[in-house]
């Protein structure tokens, strides 16, 4: 399969950029009475650039899935700008939404829940052609073989009439892969595809989802919770906390030198394997994550931070400061 | 060391009748627990960890054969136990298990507080005051506020719900806690929390955890020891110092160098393959197929062969002379 | 291997489910047969009928269960003119005098229910004259009086009240019971042998004809009987095998399909769709069917495919969306449902081909088990008198049993063959439902 070419997009500017993005829902009562509101994404800033790999690393709850739920266009954004090659994304309607959507390929976490438990394997993958109204029949098949080439499923007639439950959960996450891929999208929006799978699975579709990126100069939005399996898939980290991005950095500096608290406590919560592990303890940080639907004034963190600064991180929000080379930290540390 | 085990399995097997055939979820398991010793049973999806776990509680689903072997706690056998004993001699009283999905564990219309004094009314014969006193130490043990006690299963966070579960099971201060995947719906922060409670009461309550999991990095949090299995069987028992230094068995090398890491330049390495069916195991090493050190003999089962104090490897490169007899 | 033929597979290991679809083959077998060897427009035509059943006699049950009780009630006889010799006896002056001897060879003990002698000359002007004469066995010649023969003539001999009084019993009775004094035995036994009809007729004319028919009626009719008009209940009962499985599937169907789909809309697009298609669930359920069915029976018509409609119609807004919105709602979050939406599927193509297929399999066995509630209410409406006018089916053979007070007149065989075939029914989808709930349905499959 070979990708279109990009259109629209003026040269120099990101593929998906997004500013003060924000996505809120409704808390209502009885339906109607308005109570207030979950402010899963909250003034979001980021940018994405064609043949670019990006993490955003977050907790459950931090808004993530509702991120990459808004920039598939599954959810309105409610607030600020999210541009797509361009066009901005809220404006999206019939036709233009549609088209966006073949230009977006999804890949969720829980392959077997993602592939329709009645189709087989070549069913599941010529539904986005039919929709998209690829046709002739043959011109579907030839397509559908091609993107099952290409995750690996090769020869395709051996998984084509198999049906998910006789997949593995590695041959499942391929085929949710392949479908993602075979609208020939522009970007990969990845939410936790790894994280239901097996250990030694994980590492073969990242560094899938990491080849075909390369291959096809994709833009890939990587969504995860584990710190740990973002060095060698992708280029770029953001790291999420309460609807916000709090840190971003190229993946090195990140993981080795992270300038925000959360990202640090986050960092300080892993290890690599070592029997040294049993003998300490690791720093957490007290308290849970900040309620999406009422988030403390100031920094989000501050309540949890043992950084916090009385008077400034309770009151002000922190805005987001470069700290390095592409790196930046919403933090007042670092102002 | 050379204290009697506390608890000794040997030889243990056990099959699920389903509608494809019989499948050996756990075939021939071997195991030894000390007094405050934690053995992290590490294995992928399948392996047959969480059947182990089942077959020592004996929680096992309807279509399971009755598991054959032997499991020995302080010396006297449990397997052969009838059910009635087995309630109320060991379960919970010797042995205590704290399941993966927290939410199911607990009864959504019961305060949290009754349901962690529960065990102790049933299996220690408390007075209600007796054990809504030892629920609150339990509480305060595992980190959580003593108001919570008043609070019902869905108000609480899932990190909370982790620890109320886990304060049930210490609760009637069973010598061996087995945790079937305690941590892995958490998320990483919260995660971090429990490790460090399981860490801080092993070390002030002498307990003894089984702990089952798939990810790698969780297990070297607690392991005194490390059994690895792989389609039913464990492929490599040893301690954790040795485990996760020097891998003996070539699929423990191999899983080893699949774990993504945080700080390490070079990228993991795939496992390619998959492994076989329960169904109908291969005759011979049950990795062979996907093991690139693989030679004549691995068409025979190896059996468990040891390898130092405590360590066994069910691996023929491992047998002296190279595996050639 | 789809999971619908894995089903299937699967099916076969459950025995009530091949006897059930045995039941039901051989059902649908028998109304195939019935729809070919006998065409709907000769089906209505039949069961109208008149004339063309006045050789069966009335009421009469089948034969297998009069043989198989131990008894030995006769079956109808007859004997006919053209297969009679008839022998000219005289000439003269354009007028002849015929003797015809008709003759039935009577095995039975028992006495037959009727005796006709039908008629039927060609003349041109003057009407031929025929005396009838009976002779028993024993040679006793009983005298049946003469008369003059119209185009068509039908002589009830077994109504015949003079001759009643003459042999001080019932005609039937009287011209085939064992000689001796009337009314002495309890329980007078019939006379095996040789009847002779001895018809003399006087032809007034060269070419006048006279054919005759006479018909010795039994008391047992084929393989189901007769009803009180005489048709053969076999009509009635092959013709409502098709009508009764033609009704309980198109209502299944109907109700089914439709319900299911307004259920995953509902469920789909939430908000007020959903809110009113509760609603209207709320209301119907507490509409009762029956009444509403007797209404437009009694007001409107009974037609068969008007009750079909209002059956699927109030059908729509049934529990059943209940049901179907509890099994549908965890779908909504389906992850294969938000990947469909993620690439630009359309709501109507996720309602029909993502939510509605879901739940399909677990749904086939209260399909299948539905269908005979159907073909039971259908047969209700037919006993309650708003069957189909001119469709035979099982509820109206029911009915006219019960306005005929089948049971009170012995008549069993009238109200139980309709009420077999009813269960048989009823047995084969709920056979093949309980086995299919078993097979599709994951919370009852016990490994």
């Amino acid at each position: 399969m070979s990708p279109r070419p990009a259109q629209a997009a003026a040269p120099g500017e990101p593929l998906l950029a997004a500013r003060d993005l924000q996505t809120h829902f409704e808390l209502r009562r009885w339906g109607f009475l308005r109570t207030g509101s979950v402010r899963a994404v909250d003034g979001v800033d980021l940018t994405l650039d064609a043949g670019e790999a990006a993490a955003v690393v977050g907790e459950s709850g931090c808004g993530k899935s509702s991120l990459a739920r808004t920039l598939l266009g599954l959810h309105r954004p409610t607030g600020g700008e999210a541009r797509f090659e361009g066009q901005p994304l809220a404006r999206l309607r019939g036709a233009a939404l549609k088209a966006y959507r073949a230009r977006v390929g999804y890949v969720q976490q829980d392959p077997y829940g993602a592939l329709p438990p009645f189709m087989d394997v070549r069913r599941a993958l010529e539904e986005p052609l039919i929709v998209h109204g690829v046709a002739p029949r043959a011109e579907r098949e030839r397509r559908i073989e091609a993107a099952l080439e290409e995750v690996g499923l090769a020869p395709a007639g051996e998984v084509w009439g198999k049906y998910p439950h006789q997949l593995s959960g590695g041959q499942q996450q391929r085929v949710v892969i392949a479908r993602a891929l075979i609208l020939r999208p522009r970007m990969i929006l990845a939410d936790e595809p790894v994280s239901m799978l097996d250990a030694s699975v994980r590492v073969e579709i990242l560094e899938l989802l990491r080849r075909i990126q390369r291959e096809h100069r994709l833009a890939l939005l990587y969504i995860t919770h584990d710190l740990s399996t973002v060095r060698h898939y992708t280029d770029r980290v953001l790291v999420m906390y309460g609807g916000r991005i709090v840190e971003q950095a190229p993946v090195e500096a990140l993981l080795e030198r992270p300038q925000h608290p959360y990202a640090e406590a986050l960092l300080a919560a892993l290890a690599d394997p070592d029997p040294a592990n049993a003998r300490r303890e690791r720093p957490v940080p007290g308290g849970e994550p900040p309620s999406l639907a009422a988030p403390p004034p100031g920094c989000r963190f501050h309540p949890r931070c043992p950084y916090a600064m009385a008077g400034t991180c309770d009151v002000y929000d922190p805005p987001a400061l470069g700290v390095g080379e592409g790196h930046t930290a919403a933090c007042w540390l670092r102002a | 060391m050379a204290a009697a085990p506390l608890l000794e399995i040997d030889d243990l097997r056990l099959a699920y009748a389903t509608e494809r055939g019989t499948v050996r979820a756990v075939d021939g398991v071997g195991l030894t627990l000390r007094r405050n010793e934690a053995v992290v049973i590490l294995g992928e999806s399948g392996c047959g960890k969480s059947s182990l776990a089942k077959a020592l509680l004996r929680t096992l689903p309807r279509n399971a054969y009755a598991p054959e072997g032997r499991v020995r706690l302080d010396g006297a056998e449990v397997l052969g136990l009838p059910e009635e004993r087995f309630r109320r001699q060991v379960r919970w009283v010797r042995i205590a298990l704290v399941m993966q999905a927290a939410m199911n564990a607990l009864n959504p219309v019961v305060r949290v507080g009754e349901q962690v004094a529960e065990p102790l009314r049933i299996h220690r014969g408390c007075s209600r005051r007796q054990a809504a006193a030892r629920a609150a130490e339990a509480f305060a043990e595992v980190g959580i506020p003593g108001d919570f006690l008043q609070r019902y299963p869905h108000e609480l966070s899932g990190g909370m719900r982790q620890r109320a579960v886990l304060a049930m099971a210490l609760v009637t201060e069973p010598d061996i806690v087995v945790l079937d995947e305690p941590t892995s719906a958490l998320d990483v922060l919260t995660q971090a929390a429990i490790m460090n409670v399981l860490k801080r009461i092993k070390r002030d309550r002498g307990v003894s955890f089984v702990l089952i999991t798939h990810d790698v990095a969780t297990s070297s949090e607690i392991a005194d020891r490390v059994a690895l299995m792989y389609a039913g069987q464990v492929v490599e028992e040893a301690s954790a110092e040795a485990f996760f230094t020097a891998p003996a068995h070539p699929y423990s090398q191999m899983l080893m160098a699949s774990v993504p890491r945080l700080h390490q330049p070079e990228p993991p390495q795939p496992i390619p393959g998959r492994p076989p069916s329960l169904l109908e195991p291969p005759a011979g090493c049950r990795f062979a197929e996907r093991c690139p050190q693989r030679f004549d003999r691995c068409s025979e089962p190896p059996p468990a062969l040891p390898l130092g104090e405590r360590h066994r490897v069910r691996c023929w490169l491992h047998a002296t002379g190279g595996g050639r007899p | 291997m789809s999971p619908w033929r894995e089903g299937i597979a699967r099916l076969r290991r459950y025995p009530s489910a091949v006897a059930g679809l045995a039941i039901i083959a051989a059902l649908i077998a028998t109304a195939v047969y019935t729809v070919i060897a006998i065409p709907y427009p000769q089906a209505q035509e039949l069961w109208r009928g008149g004339e063309r059943w006045q050789e069966l006699p009335v009421n009469a049950g089948p034969v297998w269960a009069d043989r198989l009780l131990g008894g030995d009630a006769p079956r109808t006889l007859t004997a006919s003119s053209a297969a009679a010799e008839t022998v000219e006896e005289a000439a003269y002056d354009g007028v002849r005098l015929n003797r015809t001897v008709l003759a039935v060879d009577y095995p039975y003990t028992e006495f037959p229910s009727e005796v006709t002698l039908f008629l039927e000359a060609d003349f041109e002007q003057r009407r031929p004259f025929v005396r009838m004469r009976w002779r028993t066995p024993d040679g006793e010649v009983i005298p049946l009086g003469a008369r003059r023969v119209g185009e068509q003539g039908r002589v009830s001999i077994s109504q015949d009240r003079g001759l009643e009084s003459r042999l001080g019993r019932a005609p039937q009775v009287g011209l085939f019971a064992e000689p001796g004094p009337a009314g002495t035995e309890e329980r007078p036994e019939a006379r095996p042998g040789r009847y002779e009809l001895i018809l003399e007729t006087v032809h007034f004319e060269r070419t006048s004809q006279l054919a005759a028919e006479l018909v010795v009626y039994g008391q047992v009719h084929g393989l189901l009987g007769t009803d009180h008009e005489r048709r053969d209940l076999a009509v009635a009962l092959l013709w409502g095998t098709p009508v009764a499985l033609a009704f309980g599937l198109l209502a299944a169907v109907g109700t089914t399909v439709t319900t299911l789909v307004i259920a995953a809309a509902g469920v789909w697009y939430g908000g007020w769709v959903d809110a009113l298609i509760q609603r209207l669930t709320e209301i119907n359920m507490i509409l009762p069917l029956l009444p509403i069915l007797v209404m437009v029976g009694t007001l409107y018509s009974t037609s068969i495919w008007l009750m079909l409609g209002v059956v699927v119609v109030l059908g729509i807004f049934s529990a059943g969306i209940k049901m179907y919105r509890a099994m549908l709602l965890p779908l909504r979050e389906a992850g294969y449902i938000e990947a469909a939406r993620a690439y630009g599927a359309s709501n109507p193509r996720i309602i029909l081909r993502y939510m509605v297929p879901r739940i399909l399999p677990v749904l086939l066995p209260t399909f299948v088990t539905l269908i005979p509630t159907y073909v039971f209410l259908e047969a209700s409406l037919a006993v309650l008198g708003l069957g189909d006018p001119v469709l035979p089916t099982w509820g109206k053979v029911l009915h006219d049993a019960q306005a005929q007070s089948a049971l009170y007149h012995g008549h069993y065989y009238w109200v139980l063959e309709p009420a077999a075939l009813l269960m048989l029914t009823g047995l084969g989808f709920a056979m093949l439902g309980f086995a299919l709930d078993r097979v599709f349905n994951p919370r009852l499959r016990s490994v």
